[in-house]
């Protein structure tokens, strides 16, 4: 019997019907791998939202939700502004080199105008929402020259009032600006800019 | 012949029923110098078998919604008859699964119980292990508290690191963009069926290649070697039954003591079993002050934030954390030691795994804590965070245990190994 079998047949057949069964199996794993990434539903809530800046007081913070993530509006007063040039040796990217905002906030405050800063309130470590430290000084916790901005309370990353990442924090690089557009000079739009993105 | 003999005869004629319970216990030869670190293997059955009951009457009451959750874990608590003690009962299981499995996994590290030839009996237990710490992390998002969305926040990100494909494939992982209701969804589906399934194959396939080689034991030496040269039986084991099933007896009691009083004097065992965060409903637009995993998976946690970011990158922390799992697979080809157990290695791996269980023991305590707990250096250490400095000593630490452990275990100024167990 053994000797009637041609060997060389069977090992093709074996190689071809495996090889076969692997691309069906692969075929049928797609609906299945496919149907985790957000529905049209997830996909449908991340639209643009509205923010009227007229409603925000100098030195406060708004915080809106856009795409299910905190999104802060920040309305930095003139000490503010000058509280953020102080940080320049202490932060690990001061001219916003890694594409973390829109060309256009791509300048020493990080925004289009330079009283409203727009950042996503969201770590760039492991995502969690960093708590406001706006004040400078020893009030903050976080030492005398605290120049003022965020800290993170999961894992102790700072960040300046233009969201600029400090050195030697678990954070890698700056807070991230979502695309924003100014529709008049009190309201802007978040999550499109004039390009339509 | 008596009425029940005839009805296991009729079944055996079917199916290997006399067979199998002599294969597996009466006629299953263990060495017969087990001791405490014994206990551990049974004790993580028994608390498989706790979870997957109260895990089967928790479904009948929990809602897998983000909107329905967290009140339908408080319903349990509050208005199921009994709830409480089923919820407590698998909450304290899932802390109490990985002190079991932790101490059996350092079993087999005093006694090199992964040697040749339990390599793949090793490997199953690691691949268990992993199934293990997969069915915890999933399993704590459903409470859908505070802790549990900003911990699966954190951890999901984790894979956003990954070069290239790490966004997209945190995006597919949640199902959305952040952590919502279907990423709820989907981790139920995986903590209620598809992790535990694998779970329980491989918990078969480790039980089965156990039972191919026999267990090690408190000598390390192969009770094979010396068999009965008329029945064929190892001279020094004895049957798994009777004896090892009573032995075994002792040690579920004791555990359950401890079980119970956990669960019906203090189920939040401070704030280490069940974090007090999660008694917070989760809020996307709101991080607790104070973020940690539970206590089981802090270790690794803690390697995670002691690696700084390179290259304006997260990913090599996530990496070291990975790797601090992944290397434990390879303590069988690793440690080139002439004796497998405790007793009759030399100083070098004494010390090394001193040193190495009080690291990891450091680097568990330091990730329940914020990274500024223990103050900050002066000025001449940069004023860097003592913690951090700290779990990167302890980082280092744990893995030079692997790294440089062909070389100290060959070295080692080992002892003779004895011919015959001894106790």
């Amino acid at each position: 019997m053994a000797d009637n079998v041609d060997r060389g047949k069977r090992r093709m057949l074996v190689i071809a019907s495996s090889v076969a069964g692997t691309i069906a199996g692969i075929g049928v794993a797609v609906p299945f791998v496919m149907s985790m990434a957000p529905s049209a539903r997830a996909r449908a809530a991340g639209a643009p939202i509205e923010v009227d800046l007229s409603k925000i007081e100098p030195g406060m913070l708004l915080t809106v939700e856009w795409r299910g993530k905190p999104v802060w509006v920040l309305h930095r007063t003139k000490e503010m502004l000058a509280e953020i040039p102080k940080s320049d040796s202490k932060v690990s990217d001061p001219h916003s080199e890694i594409a973390q905002q829109p060309p256009y906030a791509r300048n020493e405050v990080r925004s289009i105008k330079p009283e409203y800063l727009v950042l996503v309130g969201i770590c760039t470590h492991l995502g969690c929402v960093p708590t406001q430290k706006l004040q400078p000084g020893t009030e903050s916790g976080l030492g005398s020259d605290w120049t003022g901005g965020f800290y993170c309370p999961c894992h102790g990353s700072k960040f300046d009032l233009a969201g600029r990442v400090y050195k030697g924090v678990p954070a890698p690089i700056n807070l991230e600006v979502p695309p924003y557009m100014y529709l008049s000079d009190t309201r802007i739009m978040i999550g499109q800019d004039s390009k339509g993105a | 012949m008596t009425r029940t003999q005839r009805f296991i005869n009729w079944i055996d004629e079917r199916f290997p029923l006399t067979a199998t319970w002599r294969q597996h216990l009466s006629e299953y030869y263990a060495p017969k110098n087990f001791n405490f670190w014994y206990f551990f293997g049974s004790l993580a059955l028994l608390v498989l078998v706790m979870q997957i009951v109260t895990g089967i009457f928790l479904t009948m009451h929990y809602k897998p919604d983000a909107g329905q959750a967290f009140g339908s874990v408080e319903y349990i608590m509050r208005d199921v008859p009994w709830g409480w003690a089923i919820r407590y009962m698998h909450s304290t299981g899932a802390s109490m699964f990985f002190i079991v499995v932790y101490l059996h996994m350092f079993r087999a590290l005093l006694y090199g119980s992964y040697h040749k030839p339990r390599e793949l009996l090793w490997i199953f237990g690691m691949l268990v292990y992993l199934c293990l710490m997969a069915e915890a992390f999933f399993g704590y998002l459903l409470p859908w508290g505070q802790m549990s969305f900003w911990g699966a926040q954190v951890i999901v990100n984790l894979f956003s690191a990954i070069p290239f494909v790490g966004p997209d494939l945190a995006v597919w992982i949640r199902g959305d963009y952040v952590v919502s209701d279907a990423t709820l969804n989907r981790f139920f589906a995986f903590h209620v069926i598809a992790v535990p399934l694998v779970l329980l194959a491989l918990v078969a396939a480790h039980l089965v290649a156990l039972h191919e080689v026999g267990s090690n034991n408190p000598d390390g030496i192969e009770i094979k070697r010396k068999k009965d040269p008329k029945t064929g039986i190892p001279l020094d084991g004895i049957p798994f039954h009777p004896y090892y099933t009573v032995k075994d007896i002792v040690g579920v009691v004791v555990f359950l003591i401890v079980f119970s009083f956990i669960v019906f004097f203090t189920p939040e065992v401070g704030g280490y079993f069940l974090e007090h965060n999660n008694f917070f409903p989760a809020d996307p637009l709101k991080t607790p002050s104070h973020i940690a995993p539970v206590w089981y998976f802090t270790p690794f946690y803690s390697v995670l934030r002691a690696v700084p970011p390179m290259f304006s990158s997260k990913f090599p922390g996530v990496l070291a954390m990975g790797a601090a799992v992944v290397v434990l697979f390879f303590l069988p080809w690793i440690d080139r030691g002439a004796v497998k157990s405790i007793r009759y290695r030399g100083p070098l791996y004494k010390a090394a795994l001193a040193i190495f269980v009080v690291s990891f023991f450091i680097l568990g305590y330091l990730g329940t804590e914020p990274t500024n707990v223990w103050g900050q250096f002066g000025a001449w250490l940069g004023g860097a965070d003592r913690a951090t400095v700290v779990a990167r000593v302890c980082t280092v630490l744990y893995f030079l245990f692997f790294a440089l452990m062909p070389w100290y275990t060959k070295i080692d100024k080992t002892k003779p190994e004895p011919e015959r167990v001894t106790w």
